[in-house]
């Protein structure tokens, strides 16, 4: 059964620290629990997203800046 | 030419106020909004409701060409751009008027030369309002340094030429500490920017922030009085008040007289801010920027005068000279509004945007609040905080402080956090009740206080 790593807070996806530096993560990369996958941006103000389970990423549900739920996955993990 | 349809480029609780404006005046109104805001009260109290792209900012409401385009399609002659957003673009403002569309705000050339800092400071300087003592442009000579610093006294900032953003700023307490810091400054300029240049500017402790509402026909200016809002976070305002309790009469007199000749000398048209620093202490006031729009703070001004500022603006952008003359705007009581947003106090001001599950607001005389919330709406979060601002009048600051307090038992927004428990212990200090502040005093508060803001939440 696949995992996935879901987005705690509604808000703008980001997978990159600022728009000049490279994504957190990219698809192959492994992550473990409490590595950084991208950023939640809720009213201005921006918010980690921590893994919370560990695995190999094999896609992103979400695309960089595009608005998500609460509880919708931004990582696919194998 | 007298407006017929307006397009409010704006969102929110300012859209809702400019609707409500419009409609008294018999303009009809369009709002435009992104696929975030299609519940919004403002789209439903607007007459006509046009999208204009998904939720992030810089895909919609900045997007000059959609909105246009959308003021083309509706019929729309003139935009209100609210404040944020596109309000103080000046190229959004000529291409409003390129288009044949009226721009409920100052021309273009008036929104540049206000909104450069340096081409501001120059313009107020020559209409004789005071600014932050300083060296009038670069200085790249030593001697020449040191007597600028002599000259306008310690504490003095030093500020690199070619910098931005606070990087490479020194303060010098004495010359000798100065002489240390201008190699190090110019040194790290050069390095940083490959421009060694300097400039130097007057520290000025311990300032309350003083700004005077102007309003102008393009020929003639009045001011209506001031607001203080030296409470502040993050250089947030969260309490503003009309007019200043520290503020002598004489010096209020002089303050807004310098506002009114700035503001003629630039031939504004609309509602503006001049915004200063005033110590307290000596008695002084200095320029420091101009706000080339409508601000969120502006009811206090409206309720300690009696003008609605949003339908003068409106009304002097449809080419109406200004109706009063400054003798006909009279102060009268005390107003106070606290920023009721969607943060939570007791969680370092984290922001909850989620769904009013019940709304109470208060009411009662002299009580006043202005939201884009009503029960069941989900408040999105790809926008500011801000959910609405309660605002009240008395006769004095005490009794306003009073009301406040007594108002903000009355709002309820369940569903989500507010700042409303910040603004019931401000109201509640002994400190706020003396007027004791300036823009530094209330971050080291909400340090002592934090104990005391919400104790429900004691997990994350």
């Amino acid at each position: 059964m696949s995992k996935q790593i879901l987005s705690p807070l509604p808000g703008t996806f980001y997978r990159r620290p600022s728009p000049d530096k490279p994504a957190f993560k990219e698809v192959g990369d492994p992550v473990a629990v409490g590595d950084v996958i991208g950023l939640i941006e809720v009213m201005k103000s921006f918010n980690e997203v921590q893994a919370d389970q560990a695995g190999t990423i094999i896609g992103f549900p979400v695309d960089d800046e595009e608005p998500v739920m609460a509880g919708q996955p931004l990582v696919d993990l194998g | 030419m007298a407006i017929r349809k307006l397009l409010i480029a704006n969102r929110g609780e300012i859209a809702v106020r400019i609707i409500r404006a419009a409609r008294e005046l018999g303009i009809r109104t369009v709002q435009v909004y992104s696929m975030a805001d299609a519940d919004s009260l403002a789209v439903k109290l607007a007459d006509e409701a046009v999208p204009i792209g998904p939720p992030a900012a810089a895909k919609s409401y900045l997007k000059i060409d959609t909105i246009l385009e959308a003021a083309r399609l509706t019929g729309a002659d003139a935009v209100h751009p609210g404040y944020g957003f596109l309000a103080e673009n000046a190229d959004f403002a000529d291409a409003v008027e390129a288009a044949g569309m009226i721009w409920v705000g100052p021309k273009g050339d008036a929104i540049r030369v206000m909104g450069d800092k340096v081409a501001a400071r120059i313009a107020a300087e020559r209409a004789g309002v005071p600014v932050v003592p300083g060296s009038d442009g670069r200085v790249d000579d030593p001697e020449q340094a040191r007597a600028i610093a002599l000259a306008i006294g310690f504490p003095v900032m030093i500020k690199a030429a070619a910098g931005g953003g606070g990087r490479g700023i020194r303060i010098a307490h004495d010359m000798e500490e100065f002489d240390r810091l201008m190699l190090q400054a110019s040194a790290e300029a050069r390095a940083a920017f490959g421009d060694g240049g300097l400039y130097l500017e007057k520290v000025i402790e311990r300032a309350r922030h003083i700004e005077v509402q102007i309003l102008g026909d393009g020929t003639r200016a009045v001011h209506c009085f001031e607001r203080e809002c030296s409470l502040q976070r993050r250089r947030q305002k969260v309490w503003e008040e009309a007019p200043s309790a520290a503020l002598p009469q004489s010096l209020r007199e002089k303050l807004c007289a310098s506002a009114v000749s700035l503001a003629e000398s630039v031939g504004y048209r609309g509602a503006g801010t001049l915004e200063y620093l005033y110590d307290d202490q000596s008695g002084q006031f200095f320029f420091i920027e101009m706000n080339t729009r409508i601000q969120v703070e502006h009811p206090v001004t409206e309720m300690v005068t009696g003008l609605d500022l949003v339908r003068e603006m409106i009304r002097v952008a449809g080419g109406e000279p200004l109706r009063m003359r400054q003798d006909e705007i009279v102060l009268r009581g005390h107003a106070i509004e606290v920023r009721i947003n969607a943060e939570d106090p007791a969680r370092n001001f984290q922001p909850g945007p989620g769904t009013v599950a019940a709304l109470s607001v208060p009411g009662g005389a002299g009580v006043r609040f202005d939201t884009m919330l009503y029960q069941g709406y989900t408040v999105p979060p790809f926008y500011d905080s801000l959910l609405g601002k309660l605002i009240v009048w008395d006769e004095d600051r005490s009794a306003a402080i009073a009301r406040m307090a007594r108002a903000l038992d009355e709002l309820s927004v369940e569903g989500l956090p507010t700042t409303k428990p910040l603004h019931e212990l401000l109201a509640r200090d002994p400190e706020v009740a003396a007027a004791a502040f300036h823009t530094r005093w209330l971050e080291p508060w909400l340090e002592r206080n934090a104990h005391r803001l919400g104790t429900e939440e004691t997990t994350e």
